[in-house]
């Protein structure tokens, strides 16, 4: 089976800023793949090179089996890209602007008007683009992406400044797509949207891909341990530190907090003891995996 | 897919963006006329207005050469009042509200004026002298041995609503289509529209093109715009034969103002600085390429300078045709002029072209 993309040894260099350095990857069809890292490690630029926007200074990339760059009108087609939501025409109605884009591809009008009933925009059909809110935005530039039946689809940061209910209302949209069949690559610096959406994710760094994988295998690798937290005075800190295997135990007050790499033993003592009033079990999470991965220190 | 079809659609966008646009429609249509109003109804009509002449106390030559002004040339030159105090009536003179005041005694005539107006002090002058002499002829008794027959010439020189006409459109059009092309090339890089319709598979030139029948499409309407207002009674433009003439013009012109508009659209980083330089651009040009006044009463280096526009060809090619009553091909010079000039400035244009803002 071929990939739908396959990328390989993608370097790219501005001025003194090596942004992509070596970069590997492979999507098979149907997959819901994320590129995820902190502001300037390089995702942004491996996308557009992905999409054909940029020349890669070294390295290889195919899309369903065709080269991006240059310029690919026989591939154009068949890939969608969603770029930030301000990119529409003037002043135009939520389904003016869908046809036209629509027209460009040889949509018709019946069919681009569909597409804005898929993201749920039907009743805002009349609105213009500049009246519409940042999530219907959002959700008619997907429309765009979509509007001429893509097999593959790339999505730069989609829910970047959304409310957390346009967020899960916009995944929904974005899962139905996925289960038509179609690939997606995704951008994101959202950890929970790339855990919850992604079948793959890579974390990226300083142009480099640092970890590639399901997120799931990736938060077990991490070895991380899990926090049990239950009501503080339930169970005095001393106690807590003789259960069986405990790592550490810290009580602000409020919450007697648990760190072990074996939750179950841990549970199991704390409900012979009747300690788990307010009890709590959180496990590492992506967010983890990417800030050992990256650093905690912050990057303007 | 059909690219025309393709084609049809953009344009479509691109015309409803511009109709839905307030600002624009004010800036390209009534912006222009409401100039041609005001320009064409101050200046329009070059008529001089009524002398007014004070007679202090009775002036009888000259009440009975009004009273016998059988062709009524005379009420159409001259307002008579009457002020019996003197020294108000001069006062009156003096303050520009009367242009002379007249008094007799005897046979002796004066004529008191200012020479703020020399105009209308000379026209004072010669009428009361004109009245005189009549008189003095009348009282000879004997038929005049001289007369004058005063026959009118058609004037060949371009003032007047003649003028105004094609020079305010010539600079409305460089003004639309000017900024219209580089706001719309900023604003769509920075918007990222430019790079979303790069990943469409519709050929780039496709989406220039539209553009361009778009800007045409307006301009052309401005055209009949100003050509209708400006025949109206009130301002009385006269078409010259080979008006038609001005529709390959303003094609002509738009082409070169939208590639001019595209340089500073392709050069700016920000709408801001787009806007800043277009306007630097666009109203010297209008000023000194001869949009506002004619450049035949201009200093020389004005005139010389004037040929760095290229406003200035449009607005010669469209006076030729329109104004001056020249043949079809007096505009052919300027048409290859202004569409060099967009040729040039279109390849330039094309190698500063970015499609990201970054």
């Amino acid at each position: 089976m071929t990939n739908t993309i396959s990328v390989h040894g993608l370097r790219k260099r501005y001025g003194d800023v090596q942004a992509v350095d070596g970069v590997s990857f492979e999507v098979a069809e149907g997959e819901f793949f994320g590129i995820l890292g902190p502001n300037g490690a390089g995702k942004t630029t491996t996308l557009e090179i992905v999409e054909g926007l940029r020349e890669a200074d070294e390295g290889e990339v195919e899309l369903l089996g065709l080269k991006p760059w240059p310029r690919n009108s026989r591939l154009l087609p068949r890939i969608g890209v969603q770029l930030q939501a301000t990119s529409f025409f003037e002043r135009l109605t939520a389904r003016e602007q869908l046809r036209t884009f629509g027209s460009l591809y040889g949509v018709s009008a019946r069919k681009a008007d569909e597409m804005l009933e898929t993201v749920g925009l039907t009743e805002k059909a009349d609105e213009r683009v500049e009246k519409l809110s940042g999530g219907q935005a959002q959700r008619l530039s997907i429309a765009c992406a979509l509007v001429h039946d893509p097999e593959l689809v790339f999505l730069d940061e989609p829910t970047a400044a959304l409310d957390p209910q346009a967020r899960r209302n916009l995944w929904d949209v974005l899962r139905a797509i996925n289960t038509e069949g179609r690939t997606i690559v995704l951008t994101t610096h959202y950890m929970d949207e790339a855990e919850v959406l992604c079948d793959r994710v890579a974390i990226m760094d300083r142009g480099q891909i640092l970890r590639l994988g399901p997120p799931a295998a990736l938060v077990r690798g991490l070895d991380a341990p899990t926090r049990v937290s239950v009501a503080s005075g339930v169970l005095a800190a001393e106690d807590a530190r003789r259960l069986p295997g405990v790592d550490e135990v810290t009580d602000d007050g409020v919450s007697l907090i648990v760190e072990t790499r074996d939750p179950s033993s841990v549970v199991a003592a704390l409900s012979a003891k009747d300690a788990l009033d307010g009890v709590q079990i959180r496990g590492a999470t992506l967010e983890d995996v990417f800030l050992e991965l990256t650093g905690r220190e912050y990057r303007a | 897919m059909s690219n025309f079809a393709s084609f049809k659609s953009l344009s479509r966008a691109l015309f409803l963006g511009f109709r839905r646009d307030r600002g624009a429609l004010f800036f390209t249509i009534l912006f222009p006329l409401l100039f041609l109003v005001i320009f064409g109804g101050v200046f329009g009509k070059q008529s001089t207005g009524k002398v007014e002449v004070v007679e202090i106390g009775a002036v009888p030559v000259l009440d009975q050469a009004v009273a016998h002004d059988a062709s009524g040339d005379l009420r159409k030159t001259v307002k008579l009042s009457r002020n019996d105090d003197r020294a108000a009536a001069l006062k009156k003179v003096g303050k520009g509200d009367a242009d002379a005041a007249v008094e007799q005694s005897g046979g002796k005539i004066v004529v008191h004026y200012s020479g703020a107006d020399q105009v209308k002090s000379g026209v004072v002058q010669a009428v009361v002298q004109q009245v005189a002499n009549s008189a003095n002829l009348a009282a000879t008794g004997r038929p005049p041995t001289y007369t004058v027959d005063g026959q009118r010439v058609e004037d060949k020189s371009i003032k007047g609503i003649n003028f105004f006409t094609p020079s305010l459109l010539g600079w409305a059009l460089a003004s639309a289509g000017m900024f219209g092309a580089s706001q719309t090339l900023v604003l769509w890089r920075t918007k990222g529209l430019l790079r979303r319709l790069r990943l469409a598979p519709v050929p780039i030139p496709t989406v220039f093109g539209a553009r361009v029948v778009v800007s045409l499409g307006i301009a052309l309407f401005q055209l009949a715009v100003f050509l209708l207002v400006a025949q109206l009674p009130f301002f009385g433009l006269k078409l010259q034969n080979a008006w038609w003439m001005s529709i390959p013009l303003v094609i002509c012109g738009v082409l070169t103002f939208l590639s001019l508009g595209m340089l500073v659209g392709a050069w700016a980083k920000t709408q801001e600085t787009a806007q800043t330089v277009t306007q630097l651009i666009v109203l010297p040009m209008a000023f000194l390429g001869g949009s506002f006044f004619p450049l035949d009463y201009a200093p020389k280096w004005m005139q010389v300078l004037s040929y760095v526009f290229p406003l200035r060809y449009l607005n010669e090619g469209m006076l030729n045709v329109m104004a001056r009553g020249l043949g079809p091909t007096s505009a052919l010079p300027q048409m290859a002029i202004l569409l060099g000039i967009a040729v040039v400035a279109g390849g330039i244009a094309a190698r500063l072209f970015r499609w990201d803002a970054t």
